[in-house]
């Protein structure tokens, strides 16, 4: 009887135990926007999704990203149309993930308030297709409260997003990613 | 025990790498709801109308044109000297109504349209269908016939006609969609007291894309009663078309063949007086054009520094 409660005990020291040293901060409104137009492009070619889910662990120094394709909002209806129906085949495709590490976690301190240069590797999944990406940008801490900034370049052709002939020149190679993300405590 | 109890422990400091972490933000996250969209290309499928509505603020402006009976020959440029035009505007008030205006050149019919999307189709799990309540009021301009006597009177109620349609229509796969349309056509008058004011109908229609951008449509509206109206003296015909679509940015264009001139619900569903078995066949084509009027909720366009010319 001793045995268990001690038993107990400690299991339930360890349970609280991760439960404070787990730091995790999360956001489901996380801003991510990408970029395409070229110079040649009649319009401008950008998207807005300000539905993005972010889940980061402080103590390892994991980042998770999460987005629904059809979230990402045009200035016109109809590109919003193209682009989930002809490029992303979100129908298929219905959700892009990141599933990253930050590089040079001994460099940030959670604990401090400021502002901390951040790098992040790891494997992104769009339309379906799997890519290595390395992406700088910033860690802000304020409090309770971590901010994400992160800008990168992701090329179409990596992940298999066909543009046709007729629209090659209107619509860049590699899109330019611009991530913002305000997590809270969880 | 203590042993199992530190590996737990352990383990459980071990566990969270960044898989796990996905497998936790995914058990936060509400279950999303996968929407099927661009069951059709355009708002109308080649005559009549398809289940799609118009975004949000977007307006769209339609040209409709049917050429004269091909078997007409060479007398009458295969029926390119005898035109009719539907001119039409619609807008969408938002996700899920849309409202429209039309002028006609048959019998200067002018139409009030109302688009209403009830259910939406979704992937894994959810309605299989797309719904959606088409309703259409029109009024031919006409000058009024010369009435027998002065008992007579042309009632303003005499030019007006009533279209309700629901449409029930999938998307199968991303090439193919294909949808049903229960009609319910109402005439305030008709010719002889023989026929019904009503027309019921069933319609069938689909759109196969064979490439990136174009399809190939078909359309046909089954009568299940008044069959054998007549319009001035003419037999009356079910309404069968096929068409070609091509998408060209912000046009749609549409050509068709089809038995039916007239471009309201209530003369090609009901009052076709020309016949596929005669080769009474009208070349035809729609020109839909949008207009993006209010900018979508959600996007902010992007500030001004310079790159601007870009536009």
């Amino acid at each position: 009887m001793k045995k268990i409660l001690v038993v107990t005990g400690l299991m339930l020291i360890a349970a609280c135990g991760t439960s404070v040293y787990a730091q995790k901060y999360m956001t489901r409104t996380g801003k991510i926007s990408f970029d395409a137009s070229t110079p040649t492009s009649p319009e401008k070619i950008d998207g807005k999704n300000n539905e993005v889910a972010c889940l980061l662990d402080t103590k390892t120094g994991d980042v998770v990203f999460q987005l629904q394709v059809k979230g990402f909002k045009f200035e016109k209806q109809l590109m919003e149309e193209h682009f989930n129906e002809k490029y992303m085949e979100s129908d298929r495709f219905p959700k892009s993930t990141f599933n990253a590490k930050i590089t040079n976690l001994s460099e940030i301190n959670f604990g401090k308030d400021g502002t901390y240069n951040a790098t992040v590797a790891g494997k992104m999944n769009m339309h379906g297709q799997d890519k290595e990406i390395t992406a700088t940008g910033t860690i802000t801490v304020a409090g309770n409260k971590i901010k994400i900034s992160a800008k990168f370049k992701a090329k179409l052709d990596d992940f298999k997003i066909v543009v046709p002939n007729l629209v090659a020149d209107k619509v860049a190679k590699e899109a330019l990613v611009t991530v913002d993300a305000e997590l809270n405590q969880k | 025990m203590i042993g199992l109890c530190l590996a737990v422990t352990l383990f459980s400091a071990i566990k969270s790498s960044a898989q796990d972490l996905m497998a936790e933000l995914n058990n936060d996250l509400p279950k999303q709801k996968n929407y099927a969209f661009a069951t059709f290309k355009s708002t109308r499928l080649i005559d009549g109308a398809t289940v799609e509505c118009l975004g949000q603020g977007v307006l769209d402006f339609r040209i409709s044109h049917r050429f004269g009976d091909v078997s007409q020959g060479l007398s009458d440029f295969y029926g390119m000297d005898n035109a009719l035009t539907r001119l039409s505007l619609d807008y969408g008030v938002n996700k899920w109504l849309m409202v429209g205006i039309a002028h006609n050149v048959f019998d200067k019919e002018d139409n009030g349209d109302i688009k209403i999307k009830l259910l939406r189709q979704q992937i894994g799990g959810g309605s299989p269908v797309t719904v959606s309540y088409f309703g259409s009021i029109s009024v031919q301009t006409t000058p009024a016939p010369t009435l027998p006597d002065s008992t007579y009177k042309w009632l303003f109620s005499n030019r007006l006609y009533f279209a309700n349609q629901i449409l029930i229509g999938r998307k199968f796969s991303k090439t193919f969609s294909f949808q049903l349309m229960p009609t319910l056509v109402h005439y305030n008058l008709v010719d002889s007291s023989k026929f019904s004011n009503n027309t019921f109908a069933l319609g069938a229609g689909f759109r196969w894309m064979f490439t990136r951008s174009s399809a190939v449509t078909a359309e046909y509206y089954y009568r299940l009663n008044n069959t054998n109206m007549l319009v001035q003296g003419q037999p009356t015909y079910n309404v069968f078309s096929i068409g070609y679509e091509v998408e060209t940015g912000g046009h749609v264009f549409q050509v068709m063949l089809t038995n039916a001139q007239g471009l309201t619900e209530r003369t090609f569903i009901g009052q076709t007086t020309q016949s596929w078995s005669k080769q009474q066949l009208h070349l035809g084509f729609n020109i839909s054009r949008v207009f993006t009027i209010v900018k979508p909720k959600g996007y902010v366009a992007p500030a001004k520094d310079g790159d601007d010319k870009k536009w």
